[in-house]
C-alpha cells in the first residue's frame, strides 16, 4: 500500500503530464525516497496508481540506474567510473573506498550504512575524482588518503 | 528598454558568480534579466523571434550542431497548427567529461528559464520541461526555486505578462541513463517509459512528446537565445571567430594544470583552450592526443592542436566538436586502458533495443580487457576494426554505437602499435609482431601501471 503522503506526491507530479504513465519515475523516486528502494508491490501499487500495468513499471523500475530493486544502505555511494575520473586515478579512490568499507561494488556494510555502487560521469570532471554519497558530490578526490576518506565518510551516520 | 547595458562579451556566463548563491528573481531584473521576454513579447511574432535565431547561426551545442531556427521552423506554425506544443530542455549531462549545463543550470537558473519562455514563445509551445538527469541535486533545486520566483512574477502562467501567451514549465528529474540524451529516447523516459530510441520520421518537431509536436534543445543552446533576442543576430556573429555564431562553453578534464570551462569565441584552437586556458599539460607529461568534445569522439592528436574548435573545422579534421568538452590523453597514461574504460561505458549505457549496439559494444570491450592485461590473440585488432564498421553509422538504431566505435577507431589508427602491444607475446604472429606507426609501443609492464583493478562489477541495481 502507498501511504496518504506518497499518493499525494505521485498526484502532484502526475498533474505535470498529459497522460499518467508519464509520471512513472518520479512514482518510483518518491517510494524510494520515502523506503529506500522499492520493491514487487510496490512496483504493482505504483502500477495501480497511474492507471497501467505492473509490467510496463517494472521495465521502468528495472532500466534505469537509480532505482533500486533491492534494499540498500542508508548512505549510497556513487563512484564516478567514467573516463575523466579514471584519467585522474579513480581506480585508487576505489581502492581506498572497497578497503574502508570492506565491501566491494554493489554490496552493502553489514551494518546497513553504506551501499557502494558505480556511477556514469557525474558531469564534475575539471574535479576529478569525484563521488556521490547520498546527495552530496565530493569532489578533487586525487590524493585522498584513507584517513581523510574516513573523516569524509564519518559525516554521514 | 529603461537602462542602456553594454552588450557582454561572453553572455552565457557573464552572470555567474563561481562559488557564490545564483541571482534570485530580484536580482536577475536588475542585471538586464527578462527584458528579452518583454521585448519579444510586446514586439516580436513568434516567427520574427525564429528567423531571427537563424540569421543569428545559432547550433545545438549538445552534440549534433543542428541549426536550432531550422529545427524551430519545423515545427507546425499558423492557425491550424496544432493546440498543444511542447518544448523540452536537454538537461541530461551525461556525455563522459561533459560538465558545462550544470554550470549554467546552477549558476544561473533564470538565464534558463527567460530562455525557455521566449523559445516556447517563439514555437507557441503551452508547456514546458525541463529534462535534468537525477544526479545534478543543486541544479534541481536551484532551478525549481528559480520557477517558483518566476511564477510569482507571472512570468509563467496563464497571459504572461498581458501578452496572451501561457506556458507553464516543469522540472523532470531522470533516473540516470546516457540514452536519455538522444531526444527520442528522453521523449520516450518522459512519457514513463523505457528510454529507447523511437525511429524517424516522424520527427519529434512533428510528432513527439505524447504525439504532439516537440522541440528537444540543448540547456547551452536554449540559453544563448535571450541574449539574441536582447542584442541582434549581427551581434551574436560577431562574438565567434568562424562561420558557427556566438561563444562556446569549452571545458578541458585530464592531467592538466588547471582543468575547468571557459565561455570563450566559437572557433577558439583547442591549443589555445588546453595550453591558456588549462594551463598545459601537468609537469612532467606530454599530450599524446584529445577527444575533442566528450566520449563519443575521434581521438584527435597533439599534431592537430590548432584547430578550430566548431562544428565544421573539428569534422574536417576527422572528429566531432560534440559537446566541446575535450579530455586529454597523456603520454603516462595506457591509451589502450582507456579506450577499455569508454568501451565500458558505451556498452553498460546501451538500451539494449537493437542486437548490434547490445552485443557488439560488450564484445569490443571484451577484447580489449584482453588487451590491456597481455592477453590478446592474433586478429584480435582485425576484430575490433571490424566491429568499428559494423556498429557504423547506418548500421544500428541511433547514434550511440557509431558515438562508441569514435573513439576506438581513431586510437587504432592512430596508435595501433599501443594495441598490437597487448597481444600475448607467444601468441603473436610474426607479422604483426613489430610497431605499424612510427610511434613505438610502450612496454607492457607500464601500460599495466597505468590499468584500473580489474573490471568493474555490475553493480546491485
Amino acid at each position: 500500500m502507498l501511504s496518504e503522503q506518497e499518493q499525494r506526491e505521485i498526484a502532484a507530479e502526475r498533474a505535470h503530464y498529459e497522460q499518467p504513465q508519464a509520471a512513472a519515475i518520479e512514482a518510483l523516486k518518491i517510494v524510494q525516497a520515502h523506503r529506500g528502494w522499492v520493491s514487487d508491490e510496490a512496483v504493482a501499487d505504483i502500477a495501480a496508481a497511474l492507471d497501467t500495468s505492473t509490467a510496463a513499471i517494472d521495465a521502468v523500475a528495472t532500466f534505469y540506474n537509480l532505482i533500486y530493486r533491492q534494499p540498500v544502505g542508508r548512505h549510497v555511494i556513487h563512484v564516478c567510473d567514467s573516463v575523466s575520473c579514471w584519467l585522474m586515478g579513480q581506480p585508487r579512490l576505489l581502492e581506498l573506498l572497497r578497503a574502508e568499507l570492506g565491501i566491494d561494488l554493489g554490496q552493502t556494510t553489514p551494518d546497513g550504512r553504506f551501499t557502494l555502487l558505480p556511477t556514469v560521469c557525474l558531469g564534475t570532471c575539471d574535479r576529478a575524482p569525484a563521488m556521490l554519497v547520498g546527495r552530496d558530490t565530493h569532489r578533487d578526490l586525487e590524493g585522498v588518503d584513507a584517513q581523510r576518506l574516513a573523516t569524509l565518510l564519518a559525516a554521514y551516520e | 528598454m529603461s537602462q542602456k547595458i553594454s552588450p557582454p562579451d561572453k553572455p552565457l556566463t557573464d552572470r555567474i558568480r563561481p562559488e557564490h548563491a545564483p541571482f534570485d528573481v530580484a536580482e536577475y531584473e536588475r542585471a538586464g534579466g527578462y527584458q528579452a521576454l518583454r521585448r519579444a513579447l510586446r514586439t516580436m511574432a513568434p516567427q520574427e523571434v525564429v528567423a531571427l535565431v537563424k540569421d543569428a547561426n545559432l547550433r545545438g551545442r549538445g552534440g549534433a550542431g543542428f541549426p536550432t531556427g531550422v529545427k524551430w521552423g519545423l515545427v507546425p506554425h499558423g492557425p491550424d497548427a496544432p493546440k498543444h506544443k511542447y518544448l523540452i530542455a536537454n538537461g541530461d549531462e551525461m556525455e563522459p567529461g561533459t560538465f558545462k549545463d550544470r554550470l549554467l543550470l546552477e549558476g544561473d537558473p533564470h538565464q534558463f528559464i527567460e530562455a525557455m519562455i521566449v523559445a516556447a514563445y517563439a514555437i507557441q509551445a503551452d508547456v514546458g520541461y525541463l529534462f535534468l538527469r537525477g544526479e545534478y541535486h543543486l541544479a534541481a533545486q536551484r532551478v525549481q526555486r528559480a520557477i517558483e520566483e518566476a511564477r510569482g512574477r507571472g512570468y509563467l502562467g496563464r497571459n504572461i505578462k498581458g501578452s496572451g501567451f501561457d506556458f507553464e514549465l516543469h522540472l523532470h528529474t531522470s533516473a540516470g541513463r546516457y540514452i536519455c540524451g538522444e531526444e527520442t529516447a528522453l521523449i520516450s523516459a518522459l512519457e514513463g517509459k523505457r528510454a529507447v530510441p523511437r525511429a524517424k520520421p516522424p520527427f519529434p518537431t512533428v510528432a513527439g512528446l505524447f504525439g504532439r509536436p516537440t522541440v528537444v534543445n540543448n540547456v547551452e543552446t536554449l540559453c544563448n537565445v535571450p541574449h539574441i533576442v536582447n542584442y541582434g543576430a549581427d551581434w551574436y556573429r560577431g562574438l565567434s571567430r568562424t562561420e558557427n555564431g556566438g561563444t562556446k562553453l569549452y571545458g578541458v578534464s585530464g592531467r592538466v594544470c588547471h582543468p575547468g570551462a571557459w565561455e570563450l569565441p566559437m572557433g577558439s584552437s583547442a591549443r589555445e583552450i588546453i595550453d591558456e586556458h588549462a594551463g598545459g599539460m601537468r609537469a612532467g607529461l606530454r599530450l599524446r592526443g584529445f577527444l575533442p568534445g566528450g566520449a563519443s569522439t575521434d581521438f584527435l592528436t597533439a599534431a592537430q592542436l590548432d584547430v578550430a574548435m566548431d562544428y565544421d573545422a573539428v569534422a574536417k579534421a576527422g572528429s566531432r566538436m560534440g559537446t566541446g568538452t575535450i579530455i586529454v590523453l597523456d603520454d603516462q597514461t595506457s591509451v589502450v586502458a582507456m579506450v577499455r574504460n569508454l568501451e565500458h561505458f558505451f556498452a553498460q549505457e546501451s538500451c539494449g533495443w537493437c542486437t548490434p549496439c547490445r552485443d557488439g559494444i560488450p564484445w569490443a570491450e571484451k577484447v580489449l580487457d584482453d588487451l590491456v592485461y597481455g592477453r590478446g590473440r592474433p586478429g584480435d585488432l582485425e576484430l575490433l576494426e571490424q566491429q568499428t564498421r559494423l556498429l557504423g553509422p547506418g548500421r544500428t538504431f541511433c547514434a550511440h554505437a557509431p558515438g562508441a566505435m569514435e573513439p576506438l577507431q581513431s586510437a587504432l589508427q592512430h596508435w595501433r602499435g599501443d594495441f598490437e602491444a597487448g597481444i600475448a607475446p607467444a601468441a603473436a604472429a610474426p607479422a604483426i609482431a613489430g610497431p605499424a606507426t612510427p610511434e613505438a609501443p610502450r612496454p607492457l609492464s607500464e601500460v599495466l601501471e597505468t590499468t584500473p583493478m580489474g573490471p568493474v562489477g555490475e553493480g546491485g541495481r
